[in-house]
């Protein structure tokens, strides 16, 4: 079972009087396990077809289903709550910024998501965040706050919370545009780890070419295609 | 764990000044209400202790200004135009009096009285009738003069304080050179009886040449008398003025219903201030994290929860600026009394800001309201803020 099946998508922007097709009938399939690396030159669509398959927008046309449930049908628009619902579910996302909270401890960032969604399983929460510190070498920065931690770190702090509601699909946008080639090797690590140790699905927008050779498979875009 | 309402507490310690003004305009706001609400009850309270300490509920005087009638006999003033004693007979062959007691009020310039000189006033009593009227008046030491006495005086709680006299010494009525022995000290009342010299109504006459003369008459009525029909009845008296102590009570409180919407105006306009600087603060506070909430809203905070939290932070800015507005009002109670003192006409003696539990919770429960009303709008934006939009802003 496919845990992304995108069909014919087809996503434009209406840029003052000109509308730009920023991508065009993409189909496309994810498969469990996959590492997938987007790539492509500046404005061919990569982070637009990454917010479709993670469900951040709506697409204009084309179907998006994840695990065999369809989820954009043709035309359908999914409300801002049904989105954030099918999005905590099934996708933890990394992003190039990190976009840690700056008035939250380092503990505190990486609970944050399981405070939103899992409620009722606190303990889980708190037990699973102190692991993922630990496996990504993070335990004694853990009461830290983002702005006394190195660049290489918050972007660990990120994956950290991505994981920790434990999705199966991280979807993660530019991971080490921030960070220097140290650093950015170490995170390829991290991401390669989890795909192949535990067994996530991972999709990556990337310029990084060192980066898009862990990947299991890459498709590049131009113009808002896949060639 | 941490939960939404620490990450709201925790977002407002970003822009400490700038929260901290915020919460000052809200302590600024609850201070005037509580002072506002505080002196609404406070001073209706002193009102009527002043009007029930009276004793009596009719008052007859000579005809004249109803409200100089009414603010000087409360205030224990003078310059009132006089009564002829023998008008007590006619008054009481009316069957709705109980008790009726003559009062004669003299002032007379003490030159030892602070720097300049000060007025020292004189209320001639009836020991027969008045002490049987003022029942509630305790004596810290000696007694009401008898009767028959002539040369005797009994001094309010700081008329005697003042004076720094005790019972058994010796009085001296300046200007007329009349010695009087003091025979007795009230306990305070917290009424203008404090700061009353009280001398028997005969002693007074004759000193002042006012023989057979009097300023007021108190009447008690009965129980079940008609007060409005015996006033009817006392206003066909030929040059008397009938003053109610319901209607002194209400003329009062007109006049200070003036100074009272004043103030209410200036805690609206407070109110509004503050409600403005909440949204302003909040609204700035949410524009400036726009990337940050659609992030919150990526990893998973729903429309509701994001809407909960910056409508947490109005509620903490409010619940702590109202404690601290509240407890301003009531460590400053006593400069809002005289403040206040000086711009109403009239002050009951006591304390004229009230502030008891239930107005704590009431301005605490007004104020959270309004900021919880305050908080609507910049938490709707913040709920509507749309993840893409946040994320985009990273480029591709």
């Amino acid at each position: 079972m496919a845990i992304i099946k995108a069909k014919e998508l087809i996503k434009e922007y209406v840029r003052g009087a000109e509308t730009v097709r920023a991508i065009d009938n993409v189909t496309l399939v994810v498969e469990p396990g996959d590492f997938l690396v987007i790539h492509g030159a500046s404005g061919s669509g990569k982070s637009t077809l990454l917010n479709l398959l993670g469900c951040l927008d709506n697409p204009d046309f084309g179907e998006i289903s994840i695990n065999d449930q369809a989820i954009f049908k043709k035309g359908t628009k999914l409300s801002e709550s049904v989105l954030t619902k099918i999005r905590r579910e099934n996708f933890g996302y990394i992003f190039q910024k990190f976009y840690l909270i700056p008035t939250l401890t380092v503990f505190e960032n990486v609970v944050l998501p399981g405070v939103f969604y899992c409620k009722d399983c606190r303990e889980k929460v708190i037990e699973r965040s102190k692991q993922l510190l630990s496996d990504l070498g993070l335990s004694k920065r853990q009461d830290h706050f983002p702005g006394e931690i190195s660049g290489g770190e918050m972007q660990r702090v990120g994956i950290a919370r991505a994981l920790v509601n434990n999705p199966a699909l991280l979807l993660a946008d530019e991971p080490t545009g921030n960070l220097d080639s140290k650093r950015s090797n170490e995170i390829g690590e991290i991401l390669t780890k989890l795909n192949r140790e535990a067994g996530k699905t991972i999709i990556m927008v990337t310029h990084n070419q060192d980066l898009a050779k862990l990947a299991s498979r890459k498709i590049e875009l131009s113009d808002g295609k896949i060639i | 764990m941490i939960n939404i309402y620490q990450v709201a507490y925790k977002n407002l310690l970003r822009k400490k000044t700038r929260s901290m003004l915020t919460v000052l305009g809200i302590a600024l706001s609850a201070w005037v209400l509580v002072s506002l609400f505080g002196f609404n009850n406070g001073y209706e309270q002193s009102l009527n202790h002043d009007i029930d300490n009276l004793g009596y509920q009719l008052l007859v005087t000579a005809k004249g200004c109803p409200y100089e009638a009414a603010t000087l006999m409360l205030k224990g003033g003078t310059g009132l135009r006089y009564l002829k004693e023998e008008l007590i007979t006619e008054i009481n062959k009316n069957q709705e009096v109980e008790k009726i007691t003559p009062m004669l009020m003299q002032v007379v310039l003490d030159p030892n009285k602070g720097e300049s000189g000060g007025l020292t006033a004189y209320l001639g009593i009836d020991a027969a009738t008045y002490p049987g009227m003022k029942t509630f008046l305790k004596f810290q030491a000696g007694n009401w003069f008898t009767p028959s006495a002539s040369n005797e005086v009994v001094m309010g709680y700081e008329a005697a304080e003042l004076e720094q006299r005790e019972v058994g010494d010796i009085y001296l009525i300046p200007e007329k050179n009349l010695e009087l022995k003091v025979v007795g000290v009230l306990k305070r009342t917290g009424t203008q009886d404090d700061g009353t010299i009280f001398v028997p109504i005969k002693t007074l006459q004759q000193v002042f040449g006012k023989t057979g003369q009097v300023t007021g008459l108190g009447i008690k009525v009965s129980k079940n008398a008609d007060l409005v029909r015996f006033e009817d009845k006392m206003y066909n008296l030929p040059d008397v003025q009938v003053v109610s102590m319901v209607q002194v009570k209400q003329t009062i409180l007109n006049l200070v219903g003036t100074a009272k919407v004043m103030v209410l105006s200036i805690a609206i306009i407070a109110i509004v201030i503050a409600l403005l600087g909440v949204i302003n603060t909040v609204l700035m506070s949410v524009f400036e994290r726009y990337q940050e909430i659609g992030i919150l809203k990526s990893i998973g905070a729903m429309p509701l929860d994001i809407f909960k939290m910056v409508w947490t932070e109005t509620l903490i800015l409010c619940a702590i600026g109202s404690l601290v507005g509240i407890g301003l009002a009531m460590i400053l109670a006593q400069i809002s009394d005289l403040l206040i003192r000086r711009i109403i006409p009239y002050a009951p003696a006591g304390m004229l800001v009230q502030v008891d539990f239930s107005l704590i919770l009431f301005t605490l429960l007004v104020m959270i309201a309004i900021g919880l009303l305050g908080g609507i709008y910049p938490a709707w934006r913040a709920a509507s803020i749309r993840p893409l939009e946040a994320i985009r802003s990273e480029g591709e």
